[in-house]
C-alpha cells in the first residue's frame, strides 16, 4: 500500500497537479493557502479565536455555502425550464413527474433559498453584536447591507418563476408596493404632477407591463438568473476581499 | 387536523419554524456571551480573544469549514427529501386567493399596511431601514465593544437594534405568517379560518377625537402640526436634556450625526405609536393632506 502511495505520488500526472509533495512543516501549510487559488480567498495565519465557532457561528461562510448550491442547482434547473407563462407551469409538473430527482432539485433550491435568508439575517446579527462594523469595517458593513436586501431580492424574483398562484399573487402584492412610489408610482404622492400612469410608473418598468404577465415572467427570470446573481458576485468579491485588507475577523484590539 | 399543526407544517412555514429556532438559539448564544464577557471586564479581566495567539489557516480554520459545509450539506438534504417544495395551481388572474401574502421575509413590511398608507409601508419604510442600516456604523462613533459581545459598553446600541430586529422586523414576519387569515384579520393559530367573517371596525381620525373633522383645513392644520411636533419635539428634547446632562456625548456627536441618529429613531419609533393609536384608539389617520395621509 505504501508502495502503491509512493508510485503514485511520484507519477508525472500526479506531480503536475499538485506539484509537490506535502508535509506538515510551517512553509507547507502556508503554501496549501496561497498555493491553492480556492484558499487563498484566507489568510494564512489567523487569530486563534476567530477560529472557534462560538465567535463567527459561520454564518458568513453559511450563507455562502448556500449560494454556491442555489447556483449549481439553479444551473441545473435552468435546463428543464422555460420562461414563457405558456411552458413555466408544465416545466416545473415535469420536474415533479418526469426529471430524474427533479423533486429533490428543486425542492433544494427551494429551501436552500429559504435557509440563505435565514442565515444571512443571523450573520448580520452576529455582526452587529460584536460591534464588527466599527472601524475599520464600516464600509464593509454597508456592503454586507446590500447584500442582505440583493439576497431578498434574488429570492423575490424567483417566487414567480414556477407561475403558480402562489407566485404570481406574491409578486402582484409586491410590485404594487412600486405603483405607491411617491413621485414614480401612479398611485404615490404627487405622481400626478409628473403625470405618472400605470403605463409609465415604476411598477411598470418592474414588469414590463401593466399586470404580471409574459414580460413580468420573463423579467423576473433575468433579473433572478443573470442581473442579480452576477452584482451579488461582484459585491461578495469586495465583501471577502475587504474582510481581509480591513484586517481579518475582528477581534479585541490587544 | 388541529389548525395549529397544519399551519406550522406547511412546507414553506417550516423554514419560519426553522427560523424561530435558530434565532433564539443565536439570540440567547449572543447575550450568553455577551454576559460572560461583562462579568471578566468588570473583574478586570481580558475579554474572550483578546490574548491569543496566531494559528495557521491550513488545517484548523479549513478543517471547521469543511465540517460545517458536510453539515449544512446533509441539512439541506435531508430537507429536501423529507418536504416537497410547494406548487400551487396555475397562476389565474381572475381568482384573488385571500389572503394574497408576500414572500415571508416581507410579511412584517405587508403587516405594516395595517397601519400605515403604501407610499409609507412599502416604500419609505424599507428605504429608511436600508439607510439606516448602512448608516449605522457612521452614527455610532463609541469605539468600545469592537470584536467580542458585550451589553454594558453599547446598551443603547444593542437595545435601539433588538427592538428594530426582533420586535419590528422579525415578530412582525411571524405575526404574518401565522396570524393574518383571510381579510387580514387576525386569526390565532388554532382557529379554523372563516372566508365569511367580516369585522366592522369603526376606525376615525385623530381630530375627529377633539370634533374636528380631519378634511378640513382646520383638521389639516392640526394633523400637521401634530406630525411636525412629533418630529421637532423628538429632535428637540433629547437634545435639550443632553445639552445639560451629557454636553460632551453632544459635542462628539456633531449636529449631522445627531439629526440622523434622532431622524432615524423618531421614524423607527413612529411605527410602534401608530400601532397603538390604530389598535387601542381606533385612529386610522393623524394628518389627512390632498396628496398623502400619514
Amino acid at each position: 500500500m505504501k508502495n502503491l502511495t509512493e508510485k503514485v505520488k511520484k507519477n508525472p500526472i500526479w506531480k503536475s497537479i499538485f506539484r509537490r509533495d506535502y508535509r506538515n512543516n510551517v512553509r507547507d501549510r502556508a503554501l496549501a493557502i496561497f498555493g491553492n487559488v480556492f484558499l487563498h480567498l484566507h489568510p494564512v495565519q489567523v487569530r486563534e479565536s476567530a477560529v472557534k465557532l462560538r465567535f463567527t457561528w459561520g454564518m458568513g461562510g453559511i450563507t455562502f455555502f448556500s449560494f454556491i448550491l442555489l447556483v449549481i442547482t439553479g444551473v441545473v434547473l435552468m435546463f428543464y425550464y422555460h420562461p414563457s407563462i405558456e411552458q413555466a407551469y408544465s416545466d416545473i409538473k415535469d420536474l415533479e413527474f418526469q426529471v430524474p430527482y427533479g423533486v429533490i432539485l428543486r425542492n433544494m433550491h427551494r429551501w436552500a433559498a429559504h435557509f440563505m435568508v435565514i442565515v444571512v439575517m443571523i450573520h448580520m446579527f452576529r455582526v452587529f453584536m460584536t460591534g464588527s462594523y466599527k472601524a475599520p469595517r464600516q464600509f464593509n458593513w454597508g456592503i454586507g447591507v446590500i447584500l442582505l436586501v440583493l439576497t431578498f431580492l434574488l429570492s423575490f424574483t424567483g417566487y414567480l418563476t414556477p407561475w403558480d398562484q402562489l407566485g404570481f399573487w406574491a409578486i402582484t402584492v409586491g410590485t404594487n408596493m412600486g405603483a405607491a412610489t411617491p413621485l414614480l408610482g401612479y398611485q404615490g404622492p404627487f405622481s400626478e404632477y409628473l403625470h405618472i400612469t400605470p403605463y409609465n410608473d415604476i411598477r411598470f418598468a418592474l414588469l414590463g407591463g401593466a399586470q404580471v404577465g409574459a414580460n413580468a415572467l420573463l423579467r423576473s427570470y433575468i433579473w433572478h438568473c443573470v442581473a442579480i446573481p452576477l452584482i451579488s458576485i461582484i459585491l461578495m468579491f469586495v465583501h471577502f476581499w475587504r474582510v481581509r485588507k480591513d484586517g481579518g475577523i475582528s477581534r479585541p484590539q490587544k | 387536523m388541529n389548525p395549529f399543526i397544519e399551519i406550522i407544517t406547511q412546507p414553506d412555514n417550516i423554514a419560519i419554524v426553522i427560523m424561530i429556532i435558530m434565532v433564539t438559539f443565536f439570540m440567547g448564544w449572543a447575550f450568553l456571551q455577551a454576559y460572560q464577557n461583562d462579568k471578566l471586564k468588570a473583574a478586570g479581566l481580558p475579554v474572550e480573544g483578546e490574548n491569543d495567539r496566531d494559528v495557521d489557516t491550513f488545517k484548523p480554520l479549513v478543517r471547521i469549514e469543511l465540517i460545517i459545509t458536510l453539515a449544512v450539506m446533509v441539512g439541506l438534504t435531508i430537507w429536501s427529501i423529507a418536504v416537497n417544495a410547494p406548487l400551487e395551481e396555475i397562476a389565474n388572474p381572475t381568482i384573488t386567493p385571500n389572503p394574497a401574502k408576500a414572500p415571508w421575509y416581507f410579511l412584517g413590511l405587508q403587516e405594516l399596511l395595517v397601519y400605515f398608507d403604501p407610499w409609507l409601508a412599502g416604500v419609505v419604510l424599507p428605504t429608511l431601514i436600508v439607510v439606516g442600516l448602512i448608516a449605522i456604523p457612521y452614527i455610532d462613533i463609541n469605539p468600545k465593544g469592537n470584536g467580542y459581545y458585550t451589553f454594558e459598553e453599547r446598551k443603547y446600541a444593542i437595545l435601539i437594534f433588538s427592538f428594530g430586529f426582533f420586535i419590528l422586523w422579525l415578530l412582525l414576519i411571524v405575526i404574518g405568517v401565522f396570524f393574518r387569515g383571510p381579510g387580514w384579520l387576525w386569526y390565532w393559530p388554532w382557529q379554523e379560518w372563516d372566508h365569511q367573517r367580516v369585522v366592522f371596525e369603526p376606525t376615525r381620525d385623530l381630530t375627529s377625537l377633539v370634533g374636528i373633522d380631519s378634511r378640513s383645513l382646520a383638521g389639516f392644520i392640526i394633523g400637521a402640526l401634530v406630525v411636525g411636533g412629533y418630529f421637532v419635539a423628538g429632535m428637540a428634547a433629547p437634545y435639550r436634556y443632553w445639552k445639560k446632562n451629557n454636553p460632551e456625548l453632544l459635542a462628539q456627536l456633531g449636529m449631522v450625526r445627531y439629526v440622523t441618529i434622532m431622524f432615524l429613531f423618531i421614524s423607527m419609533m413612529s411605527i410602534p405609536i401608530k400601532m397603538i393609536l390604530r389598535l387601542v384608539f381606533l385612529i386610522k389617520y393623524v394628518w389627512i393632506t390632498p396628496w398623502f395621509n400619514v
